[in-house]
């Protein structure tokens, strides 16, 4: 018989105001499940900001702060040193910020956190975009992506910004992607960093419909595809050490992923010929720095 | 116990007093000597608390309101251009309803760059529901900051609150400061009891989204407790004067008003001068007064009324410029005084832009103008006339 390894206790509960098939309400979920209710949230502006619900309703069972867009690295690092003024050290401080709110906007103060080596839990879900505000370009979102201000004819033509690169360059104790389309992979790797002490850092791939242009019922298809096309590898670095937590052998074909999204339906031939050979290339990559570190004591 | 201070050091020493457990500053001058002396002290051992070296102004500010969220008495300074950079979290404190303590030297924005004293820094702020105290001398400075506590945590209040020096005049300028025990301070400022602290036990959310049928009374709410802060604010300083021995006046302190033919209304260091040179005008003859505005948010405007009630002619002198009509505190007197058939004259004057010395000679313009008949509204003192910029 399956071993269930999720916590079944729920702490987010039924009401929030997340798009069907949202994939950013399931890393909240499967994230509070893996910390429990010993855990105080701080929140930018994000979907999230909205998705809680209005006043006086939230549908979190956890302490919730809202932040300034920027500035959660910093609320992050003032609730922690506030609970420990107030010598209450076994509650887990976590900030929980989108893509653009943390690899944009709210990048110095993630840095900040980062470099001061506060012990708490930075998780960026990424859904690729500004999506609270109707899609728009961010530095997280993939090459050749539409978007509202990267419309057809202009269509994203830089790279995704590599935010674990510029989190492992801190040198912090953990760092992880994740997809919440693997629960059991997230749920761990959620408890592993709950068990750190210091910076920890969680990059969570969370689909969304009306952002990617895909019917709600594929979500978990498709990030289950991120994964398997290799788009968006699992793995973590501890300490400098590179470990790939789901191994993939040749992978799918991109253009399986591609399809099945609007955003990239414009795509020529050519076009995803391309994103396969940067795939490859980062796939690649990644298992060279996985074999050159997998030494490093963490 | 007599101590030489500098404002800077009057403000970390209060700090320290106020038993504050979590601060958060980044440099920036003429502020730094603040941040410095409270790491000297925690270094030493001397001031226990978290003292978080954040990587901008804007996220010291964002620290300190998550700090306070969880129920702990926070404190952080800053100057200029790190003044405004905090301005988008300076309403987040007000609206979370944050008891924050801020020190602010005030000195001139840029451009063109200026380190020296001028207060468009904090008069830029005044919509953003803070208290903002604006002090003359270092023990004022002091005493202003234990005060602030009092009033910001006070629960009809809970906002936060500002305390100004002037960039160098006070900031780096040695005084003797009366500078009170720990246990006097303990018995004047008890520990902070967050009404509403975020806690796991009790988990609520605070800054969520309000829809247009609650947003309204959630502003109208912090304006309440402006509004109350008035009476706090005299509240506290009486009990000051009963405890320690000394006030500061209130948020309007006059000198020689009572008869007088012209008052100037005048805030920060400059109100030193401005009662030096109304002592030599009234040895003259000549009947003028000062009123120190002390504060300025909350606006005290009975106290504004009423003493405009007994004057004839108002200057207000600004050390600062809005853009518009005249200075702020122009702007602000003149329109609690304004009405369509009574009321004194009043006349803004603004001076000592960007650290130029306002001296008894400037004052002494001001009190001559205004007590003649027909001056302009609006009058630049000290102005240099430049014919020819440098090539």
């Amino acid at each position: 018989m399956a071993r269930l390894t999720i916590p079944a206790e729920e702490l987010m509960t039924p009401g929030h105001l997340g798009c069907p098939g949202c994939g950013a309400t399931l890393a909240m979920r499967y994230l509070l499940k893996g910390l429990g209710p010993r855990t105080m949230l701080t929140v930018p502006a994000c979907c999230w900001a909205v998705m809680s619900g209005p006043f006086p309703r939230t549908c979190v069972e956890v302490p919730f702060l809202d932040c300034a867009f920027e500035a959660t690295g910093a609320s992050i690092q003032g609730l922690r040193a506030g609970l420990d003024a107030r010598g209450v050290k076994d509650v887990t401080v976590v900030g929980f910020a989108g893509d653009g709110g943390t690899a944009d906007i709210g990048l110095q103060s993630l840095s900040g956190f980062l470099e001061r080596g506060v012990d708490a839990i930075y998780v960026m879900y990424d859904n690729e975009a500004y999506m609270n505000t109707g899609v728009q370009r961010s530095g997280a979102t993939p090459w050749g992506a539409w978007t509202t201000t990267t419309p057809e004819g202009r269509t994203k033509p830089q790279e995704k910004k590599d935010i674990m690169a510029i989190v492992a360059a801190h040198n912090v104790p953990y760092a992880a992607t994740a997809c919440v389309a693997f629960p059991e992979d997230l749920v761990k790797k959620v408890e592993k960093a709950r068990g750190i002490r210091g910076p920890r850092f969680l990059h969570v791939l969370a689909p969304c419909p009306p952002g990617w242009k895909y019917a709600p019922e594929e979500t978990i298809r498709l990030g289950r595809l991120a994964v398997d096309t290799r788009v968006f590898p699992l793995y973590e670095v501890e300490g400098g050490r590179y470990t790939i937590t789901r191994k993939i052998g040749k992978g799918k074909p991109v253009a399986e992923y591609l399809a099945k999204q609007g955003r990239f339906g414009h795509l020529t031939e050519a076009e995803v010929a391309e994103i396969q050979r940067r795939v490859d290339a980062r796939w690649a990559k990644l298992e060279a720095l996985a074999r050159t570190t997998a030494e490093v004591t963490p | 116990m007599q101590r030489m201070l500098t404002g800077n050091h009057a403000q970390s020493l209060a700090a320290k007093l106020a038993r504050v457990q979590v601060v958060a500053a980044y440099p920036i001058t003429p502020q730094t000597t603040i941040v410095e002396g409270i790491a000297e002290m925690v270094a030493a051992g001397e001031f226990p608390c978290e003292f978080l070296e954040v990587e901008s102004e804007h996220s010291a500010l964002q620290a300190c309101i998550s700090a306070a969220a969880v129920g702990a008495r926070t404190y952080t300074a800053t100057s200029s251009q790190g003044l405004l950079l905090m301005h988008e979290l300076l309403h987040w404190a007000s609206g979370l309803r944050m008891p924050i303590v801020m020190g602010v030297v005030n000195r001139a924005v840029a451009p063109p760059w200026s380190i020296y004293a001028d207060h468009t820094d904090t008069v830029a702020q005044r919509d953003t529901g803070w208290i903002q105290y604006y002090c003359e001398s270092n023990q004022e400075v002091l005493d202003t900051v234990l005060q602030a506590y009092r009033v910001a945590e006070e629960f009809r209040v809970m906002l936060p609150a500002m305390v100004m020096e002037d960039a160098f005049y006070l900031s780096h300028t040695f005084e003797p400061v009366d500078a009170p025990s720990a246990e006097e301070v303990d018995a004047f400022l008890p520990p902070l009891e967050m009404p509403y602290a975020l806690d796991v036990d009790r988990p609520a959310r605070f800054g969520s989204f309000m829809a247009p049928d609650a947003y309204m009374e959630a502003r109208r709410n912090v304006a309440d407790g402006m509004e109350a802060s008035g009476r706090v604010i005299e509240d506290v300083e009486r009990e000051f004067r009963e405890r320690f021995g000394r006030d500061h006046g209130g948020a309007l302190p006059l000198f020689a008003c009572d008869d007088a033919d012209a008052v100037l209304v005048v805030s920060g260091t400059a109100a030193s001068t401005a009662r030096h040179v109304a002592r030599e005008m009234r040895a003259e003859g000549k009947r003028v007064g000062v009123a120190k505005l002390r504060v300025f948010r909350p606006w005290p405007v009975a106290a504004v009324r009423a003493l405009a009630a007994k004057v004839p002619r108002l200057a207000v002198l600004d050390r600062s410029f809005t853009f518009g009509f005249g200075g702020a505190l122009f702007q602000e007197v003149r329109n609690a005084v304004q009405s369509p058939r009574a009321g004194p004259l009043v006349r803004g004057y603004v001076a000592g832009l960007g650290g130029r010395d306002i001296v008894p000679a400037t004052i002494r313009a001001i009190f001559d103008d205004v007590l003649a008949k027909d001056g302009p509204e609006v009058s630049w003192v000290g102005l240099q006339e430049v014919t020819e910029w440098p090539a």
